[in-house]
């Protein structure tokens, strides 16, 4: 009798696990470009949604499968991250960040209407691929294999990312640009072009997390506006400061979230917000955020 | 200081010549419901110059609250509304309690999250009808005296309730209070040097705008009989803000001028006719959110002080030309 809940317990810990890896990966693209752009993209669901629309379409209309959408959707819906930020978004810049917000909002109600219009909201199903079916024994429960999957490449992902940011001479050009792009600038690096990759970087991690989501969610038009607010919540949460915190911030809530529902269910949905609140009141500028 | 006197005229003429001109009064309610919701928000956003993507949660609260009492507990309009002002006032306070302690960005984020748990209490909570909604909410005497029943009469009510607070706004932004929130607006560090309690004159302008906000809901649920999801979801969130980036951010006619265009260009796509009885969401039609989405792309990259405000700046641009030293005198007697 006591072993029923366990499993219940661990079961909602490696949902939770699963979702924490897309809030820590849609969270870290949110993060990079505020840092460069001081936007906070909301267009960034709607991206993930691109992502999500993105492998299911490839494989409907293309039969291209999941690995190389996997690969080649992040890389196109990243394009066109490059193709707004350069023609668009750019034109923003100097003024105050809310109108970046605006704008992007503009773009999420866009890309979403548009998809709506064709695909309905009703969910549409991806079939997991063939090689990560089935489950996975750990001797005292059993994992699909898929979820094992998400949380594994997510986080390779998220320390890949991390790595680039932190130790290599890119990362340490663009963290110098967060700090002071003029200065960046007059030192004789391409600003602008940097502001075009990290936008088109955070463009394809949310692509990338949208194709990770596929198979365990329905593809659907409205997936990203959803997700989008508990990432902001994150993000408020664990303040856009660092990285790392970024990550484990997400990480940490998916977590929470996958408990409360085997705890609290009534609070499942609220929880993100409830922790948010607390953090709020204890510390107004986030778990590893600079005061802003 | 002419400015309230005459918005109060410009209002009652538009409003009074409206139904004559043979618009429908559902379709007018509806626009003066979300015209308040819009000077509510840019009252707030306007003038404080924090941007509040969350005040979908204050029009949803006005209006379940009116929604409730009206049907269980039979309150008449002007009780229900005045519910309707203190529970939204009540969350406002919590929420902007909150909220307001952080900057731009930060603070747009917070107000989206907690609206969004506001949200999903909502949708849980047992005396919001779910996905159903509050249905044929009845429309009580006014007082108890005056019969509502027909939309002629009713849409007299409501406008006299938007004129009056637009006015009463306008009044509080001549104010020494409005001034104040002017100076925060336009150099916090020198507000609080001068020994302003910043975050007190914020959060009670939030409050207020959150208050002001519920009665507008409230007024949407007793015009239209309905209250729903829709009118808490964070998408209406975003519609308020566009109706005041299209009007004009900070004008005071902006937010009303954007309402009515936006309440018009929804009902137009929707295809019904103009009037649209249920549910202000975009979910009737597929259409309005692509171009609602782009006239918010438009209106941030080609005229980002709206029409009022494209306006107002043309007409002292054409008068500076004229008169340079008047303009000159306007400048300094209102930075006194």
């Amino acid at each position: 009798m006591f072993d029923i809940p366990l499993q219940v317990l661990l079961g909602q810990i490696t949902i939770g696990l699963v979702n924490g890896c897309f809030y820590a990966v849609l969270s870290l693209g949110l993060a990079l470009i505020f840092g460069l752009l001081n936007v906070i993209n909301f267009a960034h669901g709607a991206l993930y949604m691109l992502g999500a629309f993105g492998v299911y379409l490839a494989f409907q209309k293309l039969g291209v499968n999941y690995w190389w959408s996997l690969l080649l959707v992040p890389v196109v819906v990243g394009a066109f991250g490059a193709l707004i930020e350069r023609f668009l978004l750019r034109r923003l810049v100097g003024l105050d960040h809310l109108y970046g917000l605006l704008f992007t909002f503009g773009l999420a109600l866009v890309l979403e209407g548009i998809f709506r219009d064709i695909y309905g909201s009703a969910g549409l199903p991806y079939p997991t691929p063939a090689s990560l079916r089935g489950l996975m024994d750990l001797g005292f429960m059993r994992l699909p294999i898929y979820r094992v999957w998400i949380v594994g490449i997510s986080l390779l992902v998220c320390i890949a990312v991390w790595f680039l940011i932190e130790r290599t001479r890119l990362g340490s050009y663009l963290r110098a640009g967060t700090e002071n792009a003029k200065i960046v600038q007059a030192l004789g690096i391409n600003v602008p072009l940097m502001v075009t990759f990290v936008y088109a970087l955070g463009a394809g991690l949310a692509a990338f997390a949208g194709v990770l989501a596929a198979p365990i969610y329905q593809v659907q038009p409205l997936m990203g506006s959803n997700i989008l607010i508990v990432t902001f919540a994150v993000v408020v949460i664990g303040g856009l400061g660092s990285t790392a915190g970024a990550i484990v911030t997400g990480l940490a809530l998916g977590v929470i979230e996958g408990l409360s529902k085997v705890l609290y269910p009534e609070v499942s949905s609220t929880i993100v917000f409830i922790v948010m609140a607390i953090v709020l009141l204890l510390r107004p500028a986030g778990l590893f955020g600079r005061e802003a | 200081m002419k400015t309230s006197a005459s918005i109060l005229i410009a209002l009652v003429v538009i409003g009074v010549l409206a139904p004559l001109a043979g618009l429908y009064p559902q379709f007018l309610m509806k626009c003066v419901a979300l015209a308040l919701f819009a000077v509510a928000f840019n009252f707030f956003t306007g003038n404080v110059g924090l941007l509040s993507i969350g005040h979908a949660a204050f029009f949803g609260a006005g209006a379940y609250t009116a929604g409730y009492v009206t049907k269980t507990w039979g309150f008449t309009p002007e009780l229900a509304l005045g519910v309707s002002l203190l529970v939204a006032g009540l969350l406002g306070l919590v929420m902007g309690g909150m909220a307001i302690r952080r900057q731009g960005i930060y603070f747009a984020m917070i107000t989206l999250a907690l609206a969004q748990m506001v949200y999903f209490v909502c949708v849980q909570a047992p005396f919001t009808g779910a996905e159903d909604g509050l249905q044929r909410i009845p429309r009580r005497p006014l007082l108890g005296i005056f019969d509502l029943s027909s939309d002629l009469t009713m849409y007299a009510f409501v406008l006299v309730v938007l004129v009056a607070i637009t006015w009463g706004f306008q009044r509080i932004m001549e104010a020494p209070f409005g001034q104040v929130l002017l100076a925060i607006r336009d150099n916090e560090p020198r507000a609080i040097s001068l020994g302003y309690d910043v975050q007190k004159y914020k959060l009670s302008a939030f409050t207020m705008s959150a208050a002001i906000a519920g009665v507008a809901g409230g007024l949407k649920a007793l015009t239209l009989g309905f209250a729903g999801l829709p009118d808490a979801h964070w998408t209406q969130s975003g519609n308020v803000i566009l109706m005041c980036l299209l009007g004009g951010l900070g004008t005071p006619l902006g937010p009303i001028i954007g309402a009515i265009l936006v309440v018009t260009l929804e009902s137009r796509l929707s295809g019904l006719g103009v009037v649209q009885i249920g549910s202000l969401s975009f979910d009737l039609s597929t259409k309005v959110p692509i171009i609602i989405g782009f006239i918010f792309m438009i209106c941030v990259l080609l005229f980002r002080r709206g029409i009022v405000g494209e306006i107002g700046a043309a007409l002292s641009s054409m008068k500076a030309r004229q008169q340079p030293v008047v303009a000159d005198g306007k400048k300094t007697s209102s930075a006194r």
